[in-house]
């Protein structure tokens, strides 16, 4: 008997719980539809980063007038006018129109403002473009000493309420882990009106060049270490909020993928293994994961989904400080 | 009919018509006709098409000698074919012009008007191109006004399918071509109307075609040629009735009514002036203003000059007339009077002869000059003529607009005659090139000018420089036809939007009395009084003037967007001057924002908006004192230390008053002094580097990439530091070879651009802050003063002895003064490094023949020039001819200068006895291999002359005269890509081959960077260049892989930035090589689209990346090498370099799927060249590395 992988994330009902996440590969329309012939059930389009676009619309002006009407010899600048610039997020929802018109699979629109006007006006765009649900892609470092914790989740609860003011399809909220109370802090994006919240984004971070002795911005690809971060908080949050959860970072592989459903994660999000071993790996991994329920003899995901959450594990400590002590027995191979 | 208005230059009136009625256009860039090239270009790639559905051909070619070529072959091939040019480029089309008119083919070339060069090149309007090619057979048909290049650009178009003959249409470059006017938009359907089908298929027709095969171009003999060339006389007969049908079908069709002469001002007239060009518009407005004072003038505005209808001149002539004087906006020393006087002058006379005129006595005819060089033309000086007209013996071949106080020839303005309607609104506003003024007064026209019923006129003025320039932009607007094409004298409002040019300029000089003042000023309006100077204080006062600040610079930087003031200043001006309701004002503005601006995306737009909404808000009022009580006044342009024609000359020209300068002031021949752009202190830098001798590292690589000579190393003995100021740093230098010295590194604090490329390149990192560097750029006004002193200081300090100095390294040659200083080159200019580096080696014995472009701007343009002298007067000689025969040129110099050294030897052996042996032995038998053995020799000619002074022969005298030939002379033949790649490669190519010691740098900015970054043939795969919108799609030509099959060439790619070492070598070995050189060296310009800052570091990617390989070829080498690639191997991808520039990476934005596929041809065609390399090195490799920091 087959087992039934289907299973429900923001409100929409998918073949199965792995899905695609936002990346570079996710941006092109012959890669979704190589992914969706893999069998993904869904897909997250890349980030629009409104900062970019407003820096890029600024440099076009920029460099497209770039000593105009200074010289007499070269009134007009130095470039042909162009028709288009294509700036602005015009080829993003057209990304996300074509992405409507390819695949037959909900196509999950993902964004990073930077200006409460910008949040909203894109999202709306992103709405009107088709997207079957919104990503808000949070990304606040908060630098600030000054700026008290309460300050900075005010800020996310702010930017939430306005995108959930301003559109009508399902918003999911991916964040990092660098809150002091996550689970509280879920609970108030929960409250704020989002469907669903994303565990956990990685940040890009800044690396050292020694020879240059610069600072150089380095996005690593994870590893299936990184798993366990999201799964921890998966698993203590099944059951506690009201809202789809998605494990995001480090699910490499088919057993990755079981780990988060068994945590309690509603989707499981990819994007390392795809970028490394290329979109037809999803069905690598959906195999996979389909083959441990019925190996394990499971009926389906909704069976399996959370059973092994703080809420459902025999030991359910092992997810808190628990977990710190087996780990030391672990290495140690006695108590400390 | 619906007359649709817009608001255009001259240049694109002229296109538009053009592009609707062409299928094949040929082109090449000349200013100032090169946006009608562009517009074609940019709307064919934009898929616009002509009245028949066809999108027209654009195609760019190698000169405007082979675009005329093409425009020949076309019209031969049956297409309806037209060209664009002006000045040189049109002479350059002489001789197809000969085969096109001789052939009877129907074509039409639009010209922007200009100057021939001459003494000098010029830029800017006049006759002298066209006057040219009057005996080519080309009709020549002239427009006065915008609306008339409009109108006339389609009349000519079908006048010559009609007559057969082509037609040259020109209209004034720069005051025509580029003035805005508003004007009515010819409907297509009057075009179709205008194009008669049967002529357009007769000219088809008469395609070459080997379905009817016939012979054109063939070669005759004595027997039949003349009365073959007299065959064409029906169709030149017929010509000017013709044209003028053509016109009267175009009144019909429009209401807009021409002759070939147009007759304006009283009926009973008894003195006309007859003229052809913008010129008319003043001529006019000064005929309305003396016949309403009673006086009895008119004018003749002549629109079709070739043919010239003798019968049409006279039927257009009041038979009142007594005097006519004759205006031409050419010069033909030695003729008996200019083209149009001498044609009115024969008209005339035939007529009479032939009794076909109904005077008793003909009207005396004069002839003047007026206008040269887009020269001011006013109506004053018109009602000067006219005043002149009325003497009894009127001065003939007169001139007006300038004092003539050689020969007497000019003619006075009279003062104070001034045709200006009362309620026009005239403004003027004084800029930046950089801050965006120009765009915005465009806007401005083109805002009142199609939201009002007001006619709007624009009419823009920039100086010669290419970083820092003023502009001006005079603004016109009143409910009349605007048709005065002079610049605004009176002006009822003036903006200044830099505070800084207070202290430099009259601003208000053009202000006339109650005008309004609005000032950018960082001082708020209880404050700015006391910041202004005296001077200005006090015409404020007497001229009544109505003051306003708005701190423009503020209120930008709060709407997001630093720097750019101008729509902050456009706001202002729109609320003080009540042209708009302001609302409305406010509502066009930001039509006007979306527009302009809109393609470039929304938070452009916001920001804008958040400009102008802010702009109002800080916009006060100034309370005017009575008296002026400022403690500051106007600068001083040029220090009082300044030779007298500085003071005498230059000087005027800095302060925007060269037009007062006398005929006498000049020189007759073209000849200037070098060195003078050390008296011209820009201040136009707002942060400077300042330097940190504690951790310096010697390298010298600041001082070797400074575009401005503005940065400097010095090395010398530290007792010169006795008397040194107390801020002067200095510091032990590290060397072997020179122990004991101190060094310094210096910045011209009132020189500097303040580009930070020494900066950037500086490898001098502090320990404990790792962005503080030994040079760290710093505020300009907290520095200046200290750092002039300090300045004054370093160049008293004596120059390092050159036979001391290592000129083979990048240290020694930045030991070496650089004669080549301050240029007026874009802030951070990739080439000017490489000349001054030159200057610095061999500037001392080196002459330049310098092709036409942006090394010949700033190069050679006044006020100021950058050529400098060494402490005995020694420096580079420059000299320019043209764009396309530099190779020849500097080729002509070193014949000549070889015949002068073949000539001081001979007479050396010859006069031994005299000379003395050992003197003479030495002087012919020079080792002249290095700084050294030139020192010795100098010192040998130096004796040699001392003896010659005294021996009383004519051998000795002609000795004298060459003897500094035998001082080795370095001839270098300087250019751009433009040159080198396209119009002048056919003779760099022969020059080369010729085996003659010359040498040549190729400044390789990979497009026409001066006339406004067209494409060449150095232009790269997938960069995005005007006449390459969408991304070129034929690799470079590889000019060193060119020259290197000769085998007897020394050719050197270089980049200075990537491996500074070998740049100096290249330049070392090139000079040193008797023979032909050749160095190509890559120069980021700013039509990379790049960060000028950073512009050696493009350089250097380009290096990694493969797409610039170094290499040197060198005959010389013994080692059956002569190759060697001098770069390692690629180490990023093309991609990674491309994306740093916008010439590549705006095509990724407007077209992805061609960039991709460009980018891949790109990086194959880097691999396949980089394996070629390798092969041809045989594996041979040289990598010189960097030296190291001190000993």
């Amino acid at each position: 008997m087959s087992v039934d992988l289907t299973t429900t994330y923001l409100g929409l009902k998918l073949a199965h719980p792995i899905v695609p996440s936002a990346s570079t590969i996710t941006g092109k329309l012959d890669v979704l539809k190589r992914l969706q012939d893999a069998g993904a059930p869904a897909v997250v389009l890349p980030s629009l980063f409104e900062e970019q676009i407003t820096y890029e619309e600024q440099e076009m002006q920029r460099l497209a007038e770039f000593a105009a009407e200074s010289f007499a010899e070269a009134t007009f600048g130095y470039f042909p006018e162009m028709k288009d610039y294509n700036t602005g997020p015009g080829s993003y929802l057209k990304l996300i129109q074509d992405a409507k018109n390819a695949l037959g699979i909900p196509v999950i629109a993902s964004l990073n403002g930077s200006s409460v006007s910008g949040w909203l006006s894109y999202a709306k765009k992103m709405e009107d473009a088709g997207a079957d649900a919104l990503e808000l892609n949070i990304y606040i470092v908060p630098s600030d000493p000054n700026a008290t914790g309460e300050q900075v989740e005010e800020r996310y609860l702010n930017l939430i309420r306005t995108c959930r003011e301003s559109v009508s399809i399902p918003v999911a909220v991916k964040i990092g882990p660098y809150f002091s109370s996550v689970a509280n802090m879920v609970g108030k994006i929960s409250g704020a009106g989002a469907n669903g919240v994303i565990l956990f984004n990685r940040y890009l971070m800044p690396d050292i060049d020694l020879e240059s002795l610069t600072v150089t911005p380095a996005l690593k690809l994870s590893d299936p270490s990184e798993l366990r971060l999201p799964l921890r908080w998966i698993a203590l949050l099944r059951g506690k909020v009201p809202i789809s959860l998605a494990l995001s970072s480090g699910v490499h592989s088919a057993s990755d993928a079981v780990k988060a459903i068994l945590t309690g994660a509603d989707v499981a999000m990819t994007t390392s293994a795809l970028l490394r071993h290329g979109p037809e790996y999803l069905a690598t991994l959906i195999d996979g994961f389909s083959n441990w329920l019925e190996e394990h003899e499971y009926i389906s995901v909704e069976q399996a989904k959370g059973s092994l959450s703080e809420e459902a594990a025999p030991d359910p400590e092992a997810f808190s400080r628990a977990n710190y002590m087996k780990a030391l027995i672990s290495y140690t191979g006695s108590p400390v | 009919m619906e007359h649709k208005v817009a608001t255009l230059d001259g240049n694109e009136a002229a296109a538009y018509i053009a592009h609707k009625t062409n299928e094949v256009i040929a082109i090449y860039p000349i200013t100032p006709s090169s946006p009608m090239g562009e517009h074609s270009d940019a709307w064919s790639a934009k898929g616009r098409t002509n009245i028949w559905g066809e999108i027209p051909q654009v195609v760019e070619m190698q000169s405007e000698g082979g675009a005329s070529g093409a425009v020949h072959g076309s019209l031969q091939g049956g297409a309806l074919t037209t060209t664009f040019t002006a000045s040189q480029g049109l002479l350059l089309m002489i001789p197809n012009m000969f085969k096109i008119a001789g052939e009877l083919l129907p074509t039409v070339f639009h010209v922007a008007a200009r100057s021939v060069a001459t003494h000098a090149l010029s830029i800017f309007g006049d006759h002298s191109d066209v006057m040219a090619t009057r005996s080519t057979g080309f009709a020549q048909l002239a427009s006065n006004s915008i609306q008339e290049v409009h109108d006339f650009a389609l009349i000519a178009q079908a006048a010559t399918l009609a007559s057969r003959v082509p037609v040259v249409h020109f209209f004034d470059g720069f005051r025509t071509s580029h003035e805005i006017n508003k004007i009515e938009i010819i409907p297509d359907d009057v075009i179709e109307a205008m194009m008669d089908g049967d002529a357009i298929r007769a000219h088809h027709n008469r395609r070459l075609s080997a379905e009817h095969p016939v012979l054109r171009g063939t070669a005759q003999n004595p027997d039949v040629f003349f009365q073959a060339r007299e065959a064409c006389n029906p169709y030149y007969i017929d010509a000017p009735d013709h044209m003028q049908r053509a016109m009267d079908r175009f009144a019909e069709l429009t209401g807009r009514s021409y002759h070939l002469f147009d007759y304006y001002g009283a009926p009973d007239a008894d003195r006309v002036i007859v003229l052809m060009g913008s010129g008319v518009g003043a001529v006019r407005e000064a005929v309305a203003s003396l016949n309403a004072r009673g006086e009895k003038v008119g004018v003749i505005a002549v629109r079709a000059y070739r043919p010239f209808s003798t019968e049409a001149f006279i039927a257009a002539l009041p038979s009142t007339t007594r005097t006519i004087a004759v205006l031409d906006r050419t010069k033909e020393p030695g003729a008996l009077g200019e083209p149009l006087y001498v044609d009115v002058l024969a008209g005339l006379a035939e007529e009479q002869a032939g009794g076909r005129t109904a005077w008793s006595v003909p009207p005396r005819v004069i002839g003047g000059r007026y206008g040269l060089s887009s020269k001011e033309f006013t109506p004053a000086m018109v009602a000067g003529i006219y005043e002149e007209m009325l003497k009894d013996s009127p001065k003939n071949h007169f001139t007006v607009g300038i004092v003539d106080d050689v020969t007497g020839t000019s003619l006075s303005p009279v003062e104070g005659f001034d045709t200006e309607p009362e309620g026009r609104v005239r403004a003027v506003f004084f800029g930046l090139g950089s801050d965006g003024t120009v765009g915005a007064s465009k806007n401005s026209v083109k805002i009142i000018g199609m939201n009002t019923p007001l006619n709007a006129q624009g009419y823009f003025v920039y100086d010669s420089k290419k970083s820092g320039a003023v502009t001006i932009s005079h603004l016109r607007f009143g409910e009349d036809p605007i048709d005065s094409t002079y610049l605004i004298h009176k002006a009822g409002f003036v903006a200044c939007h830099q505070f800084v040019f207070l202290e430099k300029m009259d601003v208000l000089d053009l202000a006339k009395d109650g005008a309004t003042f609005l000032l950018n000023s960082p001082y708020g309006p209880d404050e700015v009084w006391d910041k202004i100077p005296a001077e200005v204080q006090q015409q404020i006062i007497d001229k009544h003037l109505k003051f306003y600040v708005v701190d423009g610079y503020s209120v930008a930087r709060d709407a997001g967007m630093p720097g750019r003031i101008n729509t902050v200043l456009q706001t202002c001006f729109f609320a003080l001057s009540g042209i708009l309701p302001k609302d409305q004002a406010i509502s066009e503005i930001k039509k006007a924002i979306e527009k302009t601006y809109g393609k470039f995306g929304e938070s452009v737009l916001q920001k804008n908006y958040a400009a102008v909404d802010g702009a109002l808000a800080e916009l006060h009022e100034v309370s005017v004192p009575s008296t002026a009580t400022s403690e500051l006044h106007k600068l001083r342009l040029v220090p009082e230390e300044a030779p007298d024609f500085v003071q005498r000359v230059t000087a005027l020209m800095l302060e925007g008053k060269g037009d007062l300068l006398p005929v006498s002031a000049m020189p007759v021949d073209g000849t200037f002094p070098t060195a003078t752009t050390k008296w011209e202190k820009r201040n136009i830098a707002e942060m400077i580097p300042i330097w940190d001798p504690d951790i310096c590292i010697d390298c010298a690589k600041c001082a070797l990439v400074c575009p401005h000579a503005a940065i400097r190393m010095k090395v010398y003995d530290p007792a010169f530091l006795e008397d040194a100021p107390a801020t002067f740093q200095s510091k032990e230098w590290r060397s072997r070879d020179l122990p004991g010295m101190n060094m310094t590194i210096q910045v011209a604090p009132e020189d500097c651009t303040g580009c930070g490329v020494c900066v950037d390149v500086c490898p001098a990192k502090s320990k404990e802050i790792v962005r503080h560097k030994s040079i760290n750029m710093r505020p300009h006004l907290d520095h200046v003063d200290e750092e002039k002193v300090n300045f004054d200081f370093f160049l008293s300090i004596p120059e390092m002895d050159r036979t001391k100095v290592k000129t083979d390294t990048v240290k020694g040659s930045q030991m070496l003064q650089p004669l080549f200083e301050f240029s007026g080159a874009c802030s951070g200019c990739g080439e000017t490094p490489y000349i001054k580096l030159l200057t610095q080696l061999f500037g001392d014995r080196t002459v330049v023949a310098n092709a036409t472009g942006c090394s010949s701007i700033y190069g050679g343009n006044l006020p100021t020039t950058p050529y400098a002298q060494n402490a005995d007067g020694r420096g580079p000689a420059w000299a320019n001819s043209l764009f396309e025969d530099n190779a020849e040129y500097g080729m002509g110099m070193r014949l000549a200068f070889d015949a002068e050294r073949s000539q001081a030897k001979s007479l050396v052996k010859k006069m031994t006895k005299e000379i003395g042996l050992e003197l003479a032995h030495g002087l012919l038998d020079a080792d002249q291999s290095d700084e050294a053995g030139i020192g010795a020799q100098r010192v040998r000619v130096a004796q040699l002359k001392e003896k010659l002074a005294v021996i009383d022969s004519e051998d000795a005298r002609t000795l004298l005269s060459v003897a500094d030939a035998l001082v080795t002379q370095s001839v270098w033949i300087i250019g751009g890509d433009g040159w080198a790649y396209d119009i002048g490669f056919g003779g760099l190519d022969h020059v080369l081959a010729s085996g003659r010691n010359v040498n040549v740098l190729v400044l390789d900015t990979e497009v026409y960077s001066n006339t406004g970054g067209q494409a060449s043939k150095a232009t790269p795969l997938g960069a995005v260049a005007k006449f390459a919108a969408s991304g070129k799609d034929v690799g470079k030509k590889d000019l060193g892989m060119i020259a290197m099959q000769y085998g007897n060439i020394y050719v050197a790619q270089i980049a200075v930035a990537a491996n500074n070492i070998q740049a100096v070598k290249a330049f070392q070995e090139a000079e040193s090589f008797d023979g032909p050189s050749l160095i190509i060296a890559y120069s980021q310009c700013i039509a990379h689209g790049i960060d000028m800052e950073t512009g050696m570091s493009h350089q250097t990617e380009a290096v990694q990346s493969g797409f610039w390989p170094l290499f040197r070829f060198d005959p010389r080498r013994e080692d059956r090498h002569p190759f060697r690639l001098d770069s390692r191997k690629p180490s990023i991808t093309f991609e990674e370099f491309a994306d740093k520039e916008a010439r590549f990476a705006m095509l990724k934005r407007t077209d992805p799927e061609r960039a991709k596929r460009l980018f891949e041809d790109a990086q194959s065609s880097i691999d396949a060249r980089w394996s070629y390399y390798e092969q041809t090195s045989d594996i041979e490799r040289d990598f010189l590395e960097e030296e190291e920091a001190g000993v």
